[in-house]
């Protein structure tokens, strides 16, 4: 089995338009959360949201190829170049034929589609645009990915609600490490900021009316947030040769499904993805020095996720710093778990884990060291990021210190 | 409360969560008649359209039974008609 190394990161989001401004945001606690602007939030129990303020297509697409793209694809390709970029790939006609592409996100183009349905339910007019099915795919980030560079290897898109990304890594960091592929283009993207979505997910009664407390006693639900990151990943051999940035490995995959609850989630499911993972890994609980967590801020997730830590980790859980950086980039759902696998490599990369922003007051129920509010200087050798999706559908990636 | 009103909101139980409407009483804990927070949820989105109201997420979440839950449409129900009233 080969060894797996990060070369290339790229991110936009509620934090910053690239991967440097996503983690100086991180670094400084600051949050992304506030008045949701792209859809009217009026006649809705909540108004805040974790957007990309301001963001239009240009200066990143022409209008005509624009035209062929959700917010969401856009997302995933400007996160991809920047990857990309980063990593120095030189393509060669055989790299292209041999890099694959997988890429997570739960609602795929949805306010495509909520806009057509307007089209024909609301206004009663009786067609709806010709690109609405091309445009809401969930693999439309992937295909345009693949457009973008001339990638003809395996690619595909995973649909797993919360955990979309980090399943899409897991199965990018294992074709690599098995030889499937010698590249990999892989994280996930989102952009569910729709009417009609938005009222979905308000009728859950799971969104915060102000924002996003994780693991503090006041929390009151998630907010959501929208974007992409992605990862160039490559055999750590190839990297070392080439002299290319290595920013982390990925040493290790986890999953699990609860077949539980469809949105209750389990402290046994989640516990037996973080076993997954660190067997996976080879690693021993006390090897892990700081975990991601999926850290909602939902009354139940929280808590869950807490117990599953304990009953994982044991008495190391508790000098175990934990963080759930949802509290500032929002929960972007299928793009979540690739937000969060960034944040993870630069608490590895640079040593400074991110905050739980907004917290207020210690549950006794989520009795961890959740990092509040202020980053912490620290080296750590290995982290993991928990996602655990609605539907009971765990993942858990494990990092290395390179 | 009203019998009317009792009646209506036991039915709204019963039917969301499809089980014989004798099962449910004006005494029954929601733990106790199996209602996990998904079904409340599902229940309160039913209330709210047999009701014509809207339920506030801040009013629900320390409701754990019929009777609370009953106390708490009564409460909206009279919000809902003051209002009407001072139109």
């Amino acid at each position: 089995m080969r060894r797996v190394a990060i070369t290339g990161v790229g991110a936009i989001c509620a934090l910053g338009r690239n991967a440097a401004e996503f983690a100086e945001s991180l670094r400084q606690g600051r949050s992304g959360i506030g008045p949701i602007e792209s859809t009217d939030t009026s006649q809705m129990r909540f108004q805040n949201g974790a957007e990309v303020k301001g963001y239009s297509h240009q200066p990143y697409f022409d209008d005509r190829r624009a035209d062929f793209m959700d917010r969401f694809a856009q997302f995933a390709v400007i996160a991809a170049r920047e990857a990309v970029a980063d990593a120095g790939v030189e393509w060669t006609p055989e790299m292209r034929e041999n890099a694959a592409i997988v890429t997570g996100s739960c609602v795929g183009g949805q306010s495509t589609e909520d806009i057509g349905f307007q089209e024909v339910y609301k206004l009663g007019h009786n067609r709806v645009h010709p690109l609405t099915i091309p445009k809401t795919m969930a693999n439309a980030g992937a295909s345009h990915i693949s457009m973008e560079f001339g990638i003809t290897g395996p690619s595909f898109t995973i649909s797993t609600a919360c955990s979309s990304a980090a399943h899409a890594i897991g199965q990018a960091f294992w074709m690599v490490r098995n030889g499937i592929t010698d590249l990999a283009l892989t994280g996930g993207s989102e952009a569910p900021f729709s009417f009609g979505i938005l009222k979905a997910w308000e009728a859950m009664r799971v969104v915060s009316p102000d924002t996003c407390r994780p693991f503090s006693k006041d929390r009151r639900g998630m907010i959501l947030g929208e974007g992409s990151a992605m990862f160039v990943l490559e055999p750590l051999d190839a990297a070392r040769a080439r002299g290319a940035r290595i920013h982390a490995e990925i040493v290790g995959f986890g999953m699990s499904a609860d077949a539980c609850h469809i949105t209750q989630p389990s402290s046994e499911g989640a516990a037996r993805a973080m076993r997954a993972v660190l067997r996976d890994s080879g690693l021993a609980p006390e090897q892990i020095g700081y975990i991601n967590a999926h850290g909602t801020a939902t009354p139940a997730n929280d808590l869950t996720e807490t117990a599953a830590i304990h009953s994982v980790f044991g008495a190391h859980a508790g000098k175990l710093p934990v963080s759930s950086t949802k509290s500032m980039h929002g929960h972007a759902l299928g793009a979540a778990a690739a937000l969060e696998c960034l944040a993870a490599i630069l608490a590895l990369r640079d040593g400074v884990l991110p905050p739980t922003a907004n917290y207020n007051e210690p549950d006794p129920d989520c009795d961890l060291d959740v990092i509040p509010n202020q980053a912490r200087f620290a080296q750590v050798e290995y982290a993991i990021s928990n996602s655990f999706a609605f539907g009971g559908l765990n993942a858990v990636l494990a990092l290395r210190k390179s | 409360m009203s019998d009317e009103l009792i009646q209506r909101v036991l039915k709204v139980i019963a039917t969301s969560k499809r089980i014989p409407l004798e099962t449910v009483t004006i005494d029954s804990e929601f733990l106790q008649i199996g209602i996990d927070s998904m079904d409340a949820v599902e229940i309160l989105f039913a209330l709210e359209n047999e009701f014509d109201i809207s339920i506030p997420d801040d009013e629900v979440r320390s409701v754990r039974n019929v009777r609370q839950m009953c106390q708490g449409v009564e409460k909206l129900l009279a919000a809902k008609s003051d209002a009407a009233a001072k139109q």
